[in-house]
């Protein structure tokens, strides 16, 4: 059967070009790979090689022919045995070939104009006050002990799970996050790693691909810029780009966010930045028995996590419930205290200057509803929403920057969703648009306070 | 039958300046003694399997030609013998993993040729369901753990494959694969570190064809000697001709027993050479025409392999034919299936985002 040479493109945005040079005639036998012609675009000059094999029988567009159009057949190829001279006569032999497929038109264009809507389900706004089992006995317990129960309790019920990073073992962890676990688990899954956290990352990503469940400790979220490639075009894109076949569960997890006089390199909260990716969820607790709860579940999470912690609540005391697997649902917020005249969203250590501005606000009679989010991504805007529906108005609060930050799309998706129930603007409270200072001064100016936060919640209520 | 009979080569036709001076010399780090040879039942597997990616990867840059495969498009064209070889020196379980120029690595790794043209041109049956497309491809069941577009990172992934075979003692060994320009990546190294200090069982192979893109070695690299690149981490390497299928296999086969055994990571520099651009847009003005036509004439993989076929193997002019027609057969019907698949359901724009 003849076949048909076309005018190749060189990349997809080109049209035409000019066929500079046929270095075959015809009645040539030509093979795979031999140069047959060279073909010019206003970038370069590309040589044409054949694929198929046979005599070239006709020269449809002869040499120097300017603005050939792409796919335009400017050649035919007999195959061996064939009629050079019938194939070349033939007008588009081999389109019209029955057994041809069809040419199918550029993808592109086979795109529907218009997008499918992403799939949403009504998610009901969400009560945390049942995740207490009743007559639950409570313990005092610091963030830093909670973390490091969550996941002794997830490597003892999982060999699957490990943790590696800078110092966690020896060390017993730069925060003494992981004290005890190389004692309990052994070097085998308590494992120590050289200052190489882009090095690391890509090691605990790449065990992951094949089923094992890595907990990675960032000595600081700051360092895990050097890593960010991994976290992002490794794990979280994976399983899209691979059809759903390739998980990645994996968490990633340290201090996050500004601790105390460590300037600028040493203070910043990435919520905003990870919270933007497809493919990641976002963790954020404030208490510890959230901090554990959530820790857990994020270990036994099919998916890539990012689990932000804060240096200055690790040594917080709160009361978490002694149960045997103490588990919380990512992706819900909670009803940190119930009110009716504003609804205050925050999360993570933002939870300190908002707990302690309704506190106060509670002073001069004003009730406030704090939420805390918990988790960043998938946001629950829905359990946000319900408040709303009964204070009206909302503040949020959070210690990182203010452009494109958590609140900026607290208040968006408040605007687009909840609307109709606003009697004032959503307002922010958030750290300031600066580095991180090292002067102490400075630093406490650069961060929210209680006084911003209940100054912004008499705002909303024109008090 | 309505496909482009021809595509573009992707090699300067003028305007290509001298080669560097310093340039690396062209594939001829052998060993003293040849390697051991192959059996008429070996060579017949080379032949079969380098074919196959190369004729793959012709009917790619000519479907790319025509229109149907989109974006970045890197041919393995030249380095056959590379995968090939490596593969044969492999057991059920190795992983492998490669960056974005990766076709020929699948087709190794005994993927079908229809899922991965089907994902070139970004349909349905492709590997990815045609959501990855040409660098973005995974199988779990053939231990194939992609196709990455950021030049390094499967460095630091494939070690991680290592890792988890240290962690399970599974037995298996991953082969990292990454070219003289990822080479350069600091992740590269930090990966070396861990993979040394922890004794993961991984081999890294250098495929050096010379050119990151446009930029020779000797432009890129303060050590040419890739094999060099582990020797401040004690990490062993030597140099092979990666043209030369027999000789993969062989310095393959004492790599990978190093890291079965326990005794850690080990580098190989294969010293190869890629016919084709960079990508499908690349007009390779970067090297001479004479330099390409010199590798492709004497050093091609698989014209060795079928001359030892013909010659000492005694295999016929006829079963060399039958083999070819059966290839052309694959590729020609992966290439159909490809064309007339259809593109994935809009509604899977919303899916595989979260497990």
């Amino acid at each position: 059967m003849p076949i048909d040479i076309l005018m190749p493109a060189l990349s997809p945005t080109m049209e035409s070009g000019t066929l500079a040079k046929w270095l075959k005639k015809e009645g040539d036998k030509i093979k795979s790979g031999d140069v047959i012609a060279e073909i010019e675009t206003d970038k370069a000059t590309m040589e044409v090689e054949a694929v198929d094999e046979g005599i070239l029988a006709k020269i449809l567009v002869p040499n120097g022919t300017e603005n050939v159009a792409v796919n335009t057949r400017i050649a035919v190829i007999a195959a061996e045995g064939e009629d050079a001279g019938a194939a070349g006569s033939a007008p588009a032999a081999a389109a019209t070939a029955a057994s041809a497929p069809a040419p199918v038109a550029a993808p592109a264009a086979a795109v529907a104009p218009t997008v499918p809507a992403a799939p949403r389900t009504e998610i009901p706004a969400y009560d945390a006050g049942t995740e207490l089992p009743a007559g639950a006995e409570m313990v005092k317990m610091t963030v830093r002990e909670a973390l490091r129960d969550a996941m002794a309790e997830e490597m003892r019920r999982d060999d699957k799970v490990f943790v590696m990073g800078e110092e966690v073992a020896e060390y017993q962890g730069a925060y003494k996050v992981t004290q005890g676990l190389l004692q309990e688990f052994g070097a085998r899954r308590v494992i120590d790693t050289p200052i190489t956290e882009h090095g690391f990352a890509g090691v605990g990503v790449g065990a992951a691909m094949t089923g094992l469940r890595p907990i990675v400790e960032f000595m600081t979220f700051n360092f895990a810029m050097q890593a960010i490639d991994h976290i992002i075009n490794s794990a979280a894109k994976t399983l899209y780009m691979s059809g759903g076949q390739l998980g990645c569960p994996i968490v990633f997890r340290g201090p996050n966010g500004a601790a105390a006089r460590v300037a600028a390199q040493h203070s910043q909260d990435y919520a905003a930045w990870y919270s933007q990716i497809p493919g990641l969820k976002v963790i954020q607790p404030y208490t510890a028995a959230d901090a554990k709860g959530l820790l857990k579940a994020a270990i036994r999470d099919e998916n890539p996590i990012i689990f932000l912690e804060n240096e200055i609540l690790y040594g917080q005391s709160f009361d978490v419930p002694k149960v045997d697997d103490w588990l919380l649902p990512i992706g819900k917020a909670r009803v940190a205290r119930m009110g009716k005249h504003v609804t205050l969203v925050s999360f993570g250590i933002g939870m300190t200057y908002t707990m302690k501005a309704a506190d106060a606000l509670a002073g001069e009679g004003i009730e406030a509803e704090v939420i805390d989010l918990r988790t960043i991504r998938p946001m629950d805007i829905a359990t946000v929403i319900r408040s709303i529906q009964k204070t009206n108005r909302c503040v949020a609060i959070e210690e990182g920057w203010p452009q494109s930050g958590v609140t900026s799309e607290i208040g968006m998706r408040i605007m687009e969703e909840a609307f109709d129930y606003l009697d004032a603007p959503v307002i922010r409270v958030t750290g300031k648009d600066v580095p991180m200072p090292y002067a102490a001064n400075l630093e406490k100016l650069a961060l929210p306070n209680v006084g911003e936060v209940v100054a912004a919640a008499k705002a909303v209520l024109y008090r | 039958m309505a496909s482009n009979g021809a595509q573009i080569a992707g090699n300067a036709t003028k305007g290509a300046p001298a080669p560097a001076k310093k340039a690396a010399k062209v594939t001829t780090a052998k060993r003293a003694t040849g390697p051991k040879p192959f059996t008429k039942d070996e060579d017949l597997r080379a032949y079969r399997d380098m074919l196959l990616i190369r004729r793959f990867e012709e009917k790619a840059g000519q479907l790319y030609g025509m229109g149907l495969i989109g974006g970045f498009c890197h041919l393995y064209i030249g380095q056959e013998a590379v995968v090939v070889g490596m593969q044969m020196a492999t057991i059920a379980g190795d992983q492998v993993i490669t960056g974005y120029r990766d076709h020929g690595h699948m087709l190794a790794c005994g993927m079908e040729a229809n899922g991965v043209m089907a994902e070139l041109t970004g349909r349905k049956g492709g590997y990815s369901r045609g959501k990855g497309g040409s660098m973005h491809m995974f199988s779990r069941e053939k231990h194939f753990y992609g196709g990455h577009g950021i030049v390094g990172a499967q460095v630091a992934l494939g070690t991680g494959l290592a890792f988890a075979n240290r962690y399970t003692s599974n037995g298996n060994v991953s082969l990292a694969y990454f070219g003289d320009g990822a080479a350069n990546q600091g992740q590269v190294y930090e990966s070396f570190n861990m993979a040394e200090l922890w004794s993961l069982p991984v081999v890294y192979i250098i495929e050096n064809n010379r050119y990151a893109m446009g930029t020779a070695v000797s432009r890129a690299s303060a050590q040419q000697d890739f094999s060099k690149r582990g020797v401040s981490f004690n990490i062993p390497g030597e140099q092979v001709d990666g043209m030369d299928v027999q000789a993969v296999r062989e310095a393959g086969a004492r790599a990978i027993a190093h890291a079965r055994s326990g005794k850690g990571p080990y580098i190989l520099e294969m010293q190869t050479y890629r016919y084709r651009g960079h990508s499908m847009s690349d007009p390779a003005k970067y090297r001479s025409k004479d330099e390409v036509e010199k590798m492709k004439n004497e050093h091609d993989p698989i014209e060795q392999v079928r001359a030892r076929l013909l010659g000492k193997h005694k295999v016929s002019e006829d079963e060399i034919k039958a083999i070819d027609a059966e290839i052309r057969k694959i590729v020609n019907e992966s290439a159909e299936f490809a064309t007339v698949d259809p593109e994935p359901d809009v509604s899977e724009l919303w899916t595989d985002i979260l497990l």
